[in-house]
């Protein structure tokens, strides 16, 4: 199951991320050598295995239902690159009709 | 040819918990842009997710309230797709192994006189965070209010099984009466608490095979979602009758121009790359843990209505009306309690105080008489200390005070007088002052007697018995 350009082109919109030709071919190499290293692990007899959802062996960590403190709205702003107001602000994400 | 509707539907249901689902941001509606967020529900790096669990409760009291297989073992997942108001660039959903799976709830699709029970299956009901709300008519920019990222829902995916317009109506009310009288959710459609889409095709009556759906987002109230999906049914029909096919595609309702529309190609590309949350452990329900919950659920419409009927001898449309909402149950129940008397209670209940409701737009919550004054109202009537006339009028000065109904009779003098003596005595004056209705009554105008009815009842100022009135008048009106 060899990665092809298509499946970067594919995975780069999903992604949002824009690149170059010679950068897709380079990526379309190292996922194919990424996928064929995984590929070995298709070699062991999982049969009767689990499949692993998580690395940690803990099951139900919860959270009593209280209201910890927000922080300040300046504070949730501080890191935005635009905003406004008390809103971030986003380049318009309808398309003009 | 006929067709026949063939849908399932996809709500959403947002849970009142008092915080988030993974953070303890407060989720109070209504308040400042920004101001119930912190590094978790902003997605700032290094932030860790908790699961609430009141939520996880809440979802397990759903599951069981709809006939669901509780899953012992279950997942969060990420659902991964980019948009301004999800700033995780994923959501924390359930893909695999949701909490719950394989129930159904029944609606009744009969009349008043006939019920007829439906049942509607479910596919899952899984736990997921809703995303925060963009602003898109402000200017040029988009605005982005986190204060809604990762409050918790759940989603209910029903099976194919709704059939009419109707049925997806009075599937999603059943879906609000259960979540209210599990007291998980407001149900409230209009500030969106309740979200729903609907999968919809059509298919020639008689045809076993599915047509090809179309999925309806965007529908916002009861009516919404009947009319939309209307419009779909004739849209698809319209499709096929003209020798076409109709394409899969997601379709938003507007309420406005009533009619349904693609949703542009763009926002269709949908390819969510679901795979396990690293950053929440599994959940395990454990039998201990359902056992608790069973044990704290409410009991349901259904059963209330039925033990409605066996208990306080009610017309099962009357047990009905009062157990559609668990407060106006409750309501009932407390007032009989202190009445002593079923039947009266459901009268008063169905009558006066649902249509003050009904009048006021307000629930049983904000309603000013509690059951208690409601219930001593009905006692003071049942003992004849008011006439029904009377009580009707001191209920409604029992909406604007706080004094008890025998207060207010008091303090008014509106008891009824049952003074034998007192109502001979106005009786009386009544046949005296009328000698000629006298003459005609007597000789067979025997409707006259309303007449002395009502000249007496008036002569003592509505107050006196009406029972004694009519004993005393008979008697002396035939004796004489």
């Amino acid at each position: 199951m060899a990665v092809t350009k298509q499946d970067v082109d594919y995975i780069a919109v999903l992604a949002r991320l824009a690149f170059t030709d010679a950068e897709k071919e380079k990526l379309t190499d190292e996922m194919n050598s990424v996928l064929g290293y995984m590929e070995k692990l298709n070699s062991l007899d999982t049969t009767g295995i689990e499949p692993l959802s998580n690395m940690n062996d803990r099951t139900n960590v919860f959270r009593p239902d209280e209201i910890i403190p927000s922080i300040s709205n300046s504070d949730a702003l501080r890191n935005a690159p635009d905003k406004q107001d008390r809103f971030f602000k986003v380049p318009k994400v309808i398309e003009q009709k | 040819m006929e067709y026949e509707l063939v849908a399932g539907l996809e709500v959403h249901c947002q849970l009142n918990t008092h915080t988030k689902a993974f953070c303890g941001c407060s989720t109070a509606f209504g308040a400042q842009a920004n101001t119930n967020v912190c590094p978790v529900c902003l997605a700032m790096p290094g932030s860790l997710p908790v699961l609430n669990a009141r939520a996880l409760e809440s979802i397990i009291k759903m599951g069981l309230a709809t006939n669901c297989r509780i899953a012992p073992y279950s997942t969060m997942a990420r659902k991964n797709y980019f948009y301004p108001d999800l700033p995780k660039g994923y959501q924390i959903s359930q893909f695999e192994d949701p909490v719950c799976s394989e129930g159904f709830v029944e609606v009744d699709t009969g009349d008043a006189k006939q019920s007829s029970l439906k049942k509607i299956r479910l596919v899952r009901i899984h736990l997921e965070e809703d995303a925060g709300k963009s602003i898109h008519d402000i200017g040029a920019e988009t605005y982005v209010d986190a204060n809604r990222c990762g409050v918790p829902l759940i989603e209910i995916v029903s099976y194919p099984d709704i059939r009419s317009t109707r049925e997806a109506s009075l599937y999603l009310q059943k879906i609000r009466q259960i979540v209210r009288y599990l007291g998980i959710s407001d149900g409230n459609m209009d500030e969106g608490s309740l979200r729903c889409d609907a999968n919809v095709s059509i298919r020639p009556k008689g045809q076993e095979a599915y047509g090809t759906r179309t999925e309806i987002k965007n529908m916002n109230s009861f009516k919404s979602v009947e009319k939309a999906m209307e419009y779909e049914v004739l849209r698809q029909t319209e499709v096929l009758e003209s020798g076409g096919r109709v394409v899969q595609e997601t379709l938003l309702w507007d309420a406005d121009k009533m009619e349904t529309r693609p949703m542009r190609s763009k926002e269709q590309a949908h390819d969510y790359r679901y795979f396990p949350e690293p950053d929440l452990v599994p959940i395990e329900v454990t039998s201990k843990m359902l056992e608790q919950i069973t044990s704290s659920l409410p009991e349901f419409p259904e059963a209330r209505r039925d033990r409605f009927v066996a208990e306080y001898k009610l017309p099962r449309y009357d047990a009905e009306v009062l157990t559609a909402s668990r407060d106006i149950a409750d309501y009932f129940e407390a007032t009989v309690k202190t009445s002593g008397d079923a039947k009266q209670s459901s009268n008063w209940v169905m009558g006066e105080v649902l249509r003050t409701l009904k009048e006021k737009a307000i629930d049983i919550a904000d309603f000013s008489i509690d059951a208690g004054r409601l219930g001593e109202l009905i006692t003071l009537y049942n003992g004849g200390t008011v006439s029904s006339t009377v009580a009707k009028e001191v209920f409604a000065l029992m909406m604007a005070s706080k004094d008890a109904p025998s207060k207010i009779v008091n303090d008014r003098g509106l008891a009824q007088v049952s003074d034998n003596a007192a109502i001979e005595t106005a009786v009386a004056e009544i046949i005296a002052a009328n000698p000629s209705q006298r003459e005609q009554y007597r000789s067979g105008k025997k409707n006259l007697f309303g007449y002395f009815v009502g000249e007496t009842m008036k002569q003592m100022s509505g107050k006196a018995n009406p029972k004694l009135i009519t004993d005393i008048l008979k008697q002396k009106l035939d004796a004489a």
